[in-house]
């Protein structure tokens, strides 16, 4: 489990996250949702190191992230997948060497073993045979399953996703969706994923955490944000004019 | 307050580059594609520069000598010392300072923006160590390399200008070439080398990694790179002759 205490993030003399706590479950996809601009990258980027927040603690299964020493936040972080917004794929590296580099990283694993877990790993993410590709030769979509390949290479305890369905069709980032819910449940990762897409919250969010203002505003699951009477996350998820009109069925039918 | 700062930040940043290696493999796998790309790469214009450098410095040197006082080898002479401790080292390090600076710079800059440096501090790779130190240490062989190759490229250029001109013969070009020559000036003009290559390639990999913004921001950084690499290299041009020639 993964666990955020009190934690408040600024730059310079603008104060990102006013005192966010919140606890993500394992074996459960957890969501941080809420419009741009309000703290939810900031929040997974103090998670996982990236930003190092005046207060608060990041407990991962107890053990203080903040205060651990480097050698020990190290090998925590080997149990950390992520993948991110752009994937970040390693441009100089094929497909086969971007999933392979933490494996030759962290691992003593034989050149055999690795390539079994290479082609394991794609296998997961259906591509097989795509080992060669360079990240340029992939589109969008494939991109995200190479970095979702290279997130999970490690057998993490923890999966951070950053906004995985950015620049998808809807249709691939179903896919996207499916592939990271289905692996969740596989591997019982606690997995935490920041997104602003209306359809993987109501395909994937078993726990939501909306972020407004810097602030932890609401949580939930994916059944209840759409009864919610709080005016900011109906704002958040009923935004168009179409959705707005589907909540009115929704409430005819309650009554 | 801010050059400070930068100076702070570049020897806190070295003091993560030199550390040992996780894991040596990655490490040579590295240090093979840097000699590759950055150093086998620059032959080329190394060569180019210094063959036509060196033969307009014999000819310009031969046209602005009239002095009957003057024995006609000094032109040997000036071109191997203008090459040898000056040319070679400083100005090709200045060219290469706007090749490989720029370069490493963008490089660099790309992985940040693109967060590829990001995810390897998320998987807890020292990615200070795992990019600079395999560029550092590369430089450390391909500088010293490309200035040998650039001096005796310069050397070969003005003795074919001077002789295909019929300006001197042969024999007296190469009597100068070999007058008061000095191997100390070859020790001294290797090791502003191996300083002005560890200087392009840190100051520029400093530019790069620690970018902020996008596309713009990397170009600027780039440009940045190159202007400190080579004031850098033209201040520490100045102390290190001082130091080793002025003793």
């Amino acid at each position: 489990m993964i666990e955020a205490k009190g934690i408040n993030k600024s730059f310079g003399n603008q104060q990102v996250l006013f005192d966010v706590s919140a606890q993500f479950h394992p074996g459960k996809v957890n969501l941080i949702i809420g419009q741009s601009g309000q703290g939810k990258t900031v929040l997974a980027k103090c998670m996982v190191g990236l930003h190092h927040p005046e207060k608060g603690e990041i407990l991962f299964n107890g053990k203080d992230f903040l205060s651990m020493d480097k050698s020990s936040q190290s090998n925590l972080r080997s149990e950390i997948g992520m993948l991110f917004q752009g994937s970040a794929l390693f441009d100089s590296m094929t497909v086969e060497e971007n999933i392979k580099f933490p494996l030759s990283m962290f691992t003593k694993m034989s050149k055999k073993e690795m390539q079994h877990r290479v082609d394991f790993c794609l296998e997961r993410v259906n591509l097989s045979g795509k080992n060669a590709l360079y990240p340029s030769e992939c589109s969008g979509g494939m991109q995200k399953r190479v970095g979702i390949a290279r997130a999970i290479s490690l057998n993490p305890k923890y999966l951070f996703c950053d906004e995985p369905n950015s620049g998808l069709d809807p249709k691939t980032a179903i896919v996207i969706d499916n592939l990271i819910r289905d692996i969740t449940y596989e591997y019982h990762i606690t997995t935490l994923v920041i997104t602003h897409d209306m359809n993987s919250v109501m395909e994937i969010g078993d726990n939501i955490l909306f972020i407004h203002q810097g602030k932890k505003w609401w949580e939930g699951d994916r059944k209840s944000i759409l009864t919610s009477d709080n005016p900011e996350i109906n704002a958040f998820v009923f935004a168009s004019e179409f959705m707005k009109e589907i909540r009115s069925t929704l409430k005819g039918q309650k009554r | 307050m801010k050059y400070l700062r930068n100076i702070g930040r570049y020897f806190l940043m070295l003091g993560f580059v030199f550390r040992r290696p996780k894991k040596f493999r990655l490490f040579y796998r590295q240090f093979i594609r840097e000699f590759d790309e950055v150093g086998i790469n620059s032959i080329p214009l190394v060569a180019l520069m210094s063959t036509f450098i060196g033969a307009v410095i014999a000819l310009q040197t031969a046209s602005n000598i009239d002095n009957p006082l003057l024995p006609s080898y000094t032109v040997g002479y000036i071109t191997q010392s203008s090459i040898i401790l000056e040319f070679s080292p400083t100005i090709m390090c200045l060219i290469l300072a706007g090749k490989i600076g720029s370069n490493i710079s963008s490089e660099i800059g790309t992985m940040r923006i693109t967060e590829q440096i990001d995810a390897m501090e998320v998987m807890g790779v020292n990615s200070l160590n795992y990019l600079i130190l395999p560029k550092v240490a590369a430089a450390f062989i391909y500088f010293p390399i490309l200035v040998i190759f650039s001096m005796f490229l310069g050397l070969s250029g003005g003795f074919l200008a001077v002789v295909i001109s019929g300006l001197l013969s042969p024999q007296n070009f190469v009597l100068g070439l070999r007058s008061w020559f000095d191997t100390y000036n070859i020790v001294y003009a290797l090791t502003k080398t191996v300083a002005f290559g560890f200087f392009i390639v840190s100051i520029s990999s400093f530019y790069g990694y620690y970018v902020k913004g996008g596309a713009l921001e990397v170009g600027k950084s780039s440009t940045r790179a190159v202007v400190v690499s080579s004031v850098v290299i033209l201040i520490f041009n100045f102390i290190i002759t001082k130091l080793m020639l002025l003793k």
